[in-house]
């Protein structure tokens, strides 16, 4: 048992490192002042207007992308229930290649296919449509987030529509219900664990980016996330990035919460 | 006269190269429990889930209350099944597993709950309405997926291996409660398992299958004792099987010895599979009997001693209440009517003989 324990040494290691020692610095510097001293200010500070506004917009974008991450990957995952064993293994591939390249390259391209004379709008004008601006837009922005973690939704769906007990679905058909009626009433509420995984997944990291916000917004959006980003790099404001930090934190455990208790049998979310 | 209720006609299906279903015919009467036995693969699981729809045959048409309903989805038949493993809605009530094929019907509320209850006392399951599927054991979960199909009075239940999961006594107990049930509901049952008890146990008439094909079909009494071929012989209970060579009308000979038996009509010195059941062989001290022998293997299982019984050349599998050691000289002797001759099969392809019903 004891040697057993050892070899769990490197991981602890690292959470030490990269987890325990971040979190407790980043408590440190948002309960302190630039003199040390103890205070609530860099927490309360988040209801500054700017920051008010900036949490609003990351609070919707987010949830706007996690919706269409869902509306996407559901009947995604429907399908690929459905489909031979070979579609199934090409479809999930097709997904995953994307994950392979660096998140930053995948959001550039999509800057240089967004941009003014990009691909985008050339293919635009080729098809006669009038110019579209949609770079430096909540819309990029939305669609980045989307198309950067729509596999973190599409992987949990899949994996519990596809464990799903197939003679439960034909139960539900051989007592007479419609196909909507078995999605609605049998499908739905018993693949909760699997999107409370999938929203848990793209919604936080869509909560808290300020890459793709950057990259894509050009500077004009402005998300909770750049504000603290900004304290950080551009005002050298620690212990006041630090407050906002520890206020998302509480956020976004607050709304993992909340969303658990849909998820009565405790297999996906992260809490 | 029976009324028949569903007819499955020349249907064949095929799971990519693997033939399940090969030209298959069955009829089933009105109000008939009937068992579809054989060892898995055999195809009975296919015919069951073409009955409920939630496969299409690639030839043939099934007929219900004389209307083609081949092409009909399992959500338009009135047809309910119980699944192998219950497939009970994790996420509901024992109330709300009962009650989904009413609502799906949008019956009124009350009916429901009148419906439920009657259900929920059919099954002996009385005030289980509000409790959680995971509370249940086994053989309680069976019962409500049993209620849950019956509370939409279909006109057939189709059962497949319901009583698989459950221990020996509870599955015994349940063979009971299902003849119960059908007796008091008036329904037809198509029943499906690879256990021959169940089957003799319960059915009005029992369709023996292997290969895609129906080996034998009659009542429980008819499968055992007169089996039609080797496979039936060898599947239903425990059997000898042997060659024989029927010399003439009522005399066939078994490893050298001439035995009278009550089968005509195979002809002179035609050769014949014999099966004769272990209970049926007689022991007796030598020379008393037809052939001897010596008791090779005795073993104790409750209800009888079964013996290994070196006769002729042939282990005789023996059953009997009487013991005799290992090592002792016995003789043998079989009652004419408990001979049971059958034709040899005349190639591989008609072991399988296709029976049109």
């Amino acid at each position: 048992m004891y040697k057993r324990k050892l070899l769990a040494s490197p991981f602890m290691v690292m959470i030490l490192i990269g987890t325990i020692i971040p979190l407790c610095a980043i408590g440190y510097y948002g309960l302190t002042d630039e003199l040390g001293g103890f205070t609530f200010e860099n927490l309360l500070a988040i209801f500054e207007p700017d920051h008010l506004k900036a949490l609003e917009l990351s609070l919707i974008l987010a949830a706007v992308s996690t919706i269409i991450c869902f509306l996407i990957a559901y009947p995604l995952g429907l399908i690929l229930r459905d489909s031979k064993l070979g579609e199934k293994g090409f479809i999930i591939f097709i997904f995953i290649i994307p994950m392979w390249m660096n998140f930053l390259l995948r959001t550039m391209a999509w800057q240089t296919m967004l941009e003014r004379n990009g691909l985008f709008n050339s293919l635009m004008d080729f098809m006669g449509i009038p110019f579209v601006e949609i770079m430096n837009t909540p819309y990029a922005v939305v669609l980045g987030m989307v198309y950067d973690f729509l596999p973190f939704m599409v992987l949990p769906i899949y994996n519990v529509l596809s464990k799903m007990d197939k003679s439960v679905i034909e139960a539900a058909y051989d007592l007479g219900a419609s196909k909507l009626k078995v999605l609605s009433k049998v499908i739905l509420p018993l693949s909760v664990p699997g999107i409370v995984s999938g929203v848990t997944m793209v919604f936080v990291p869509s909560l808290t980016t300020f890459v793709i916000s950057n990259m894509l917004g050009g500077g004009k959006i402005n998300l909770i996330g750049n504000i603290i980003e900004q304290e950080f790099t551009v005002t050298n404001n620690w212990n006041l990035g630090a407050g906002l930090s520890l206020v998302m934190m509480i956020f976004i455990v607050i709304s993992m919460a909340f969303i658990a208790k849909f998820d009565k049998n405790g297999e996906g979310g992260l809490l | 006269m029976a009324k028949e209720l569903i007819r499955l006609e020349n249907i064949s299906k095929a799971f990519g190269d693997n033939l399940v279903l090969d030209n298959f015919n069955l009829t089933v009467n009105e109000n008939e429990f009937i068992t579809l036995l054989g060892p898995s693969g055999c195809g009975k699981t296919t015919t069951l889930r073409i009955v409920g729809g939630f496969e299409t045959p690639d030839s043939g048409k099934v007929i219900f209350e004389g209307r083609d309903i081949t092409q009909v989805p399992p959500n338009k038949r009135h047809i309910n099944t119980v699944f192998q493993k219950y497939a009970l809605f994790p996420h509901m009530s024992i109330e709300e597993n009962i009650a989904f094929g009413l609502k799906v019907s949008k019956k009124s509320d009350a009916y429901i709950k009148d419906k439920v209850k009657y259900a929920l006392k059919l099954v002996n399951l009385e005030g289980y309405e509000k409790r959680k599927i995971d509370s249940l054991s086994g053989g309680q979960q069976q019962r409500i997926a049993m209620a849950r199909a019956i509370v939409n009075e279909p006109k057939v239940l189709l059962l497949d291996e319901p009583l698989g999961a459950l221990d020996l006594k509870l599955r015994q107990e349940m063979q009971y409660e299902l003849i119960r049930l059908k007796n008091e509901l008036g329904i037809t049952f198509i029943y499906v398992t690879h256990d021959q008890e169940e089957a003799l146990t319960m059915s009005d008439k029992v369709v023996v299958m292997n290969d895609g094909r129906i080996q034998q079909m009659g009542s429980p009494e008819e499968i055992y004792n007169e089996p039609e071929n080797a496979f039936v012989a060898d599947f239903i209970g425990d059997s000898n099987i042997v060659d024989g060579i029927m010399v003439q009308d009522r005399v066939v000979k078994i490893c050298g010895t001439i035995f009278d038996c009550v089968d005509e009509g195979f002809g002179k010195n035609k050769p014949v599979d014999v099966v004769i059941r272990p209970e049926d062989i007689i022991l007796s001290k030598p020379g008393k009997g037809i052939m001897d022998g010596e008791v090779i293997h005795n073993v104790f299982i409750g209800v009888h001693y079964e013996m290994e019984v070196l006769a002729g050349g042939f282990e005789w599998l023996v059953q009997s209440t009487k013991s005799f050691p290992v090592g002792s000289k016995v003789s043998m002797r079989v009652d004419p009517d408990n001979i049971q001759i059958m034709h040899k099969p005349k190639s591989h392809d008609e072991e399988a003989i296709a029976l049109d019903v």
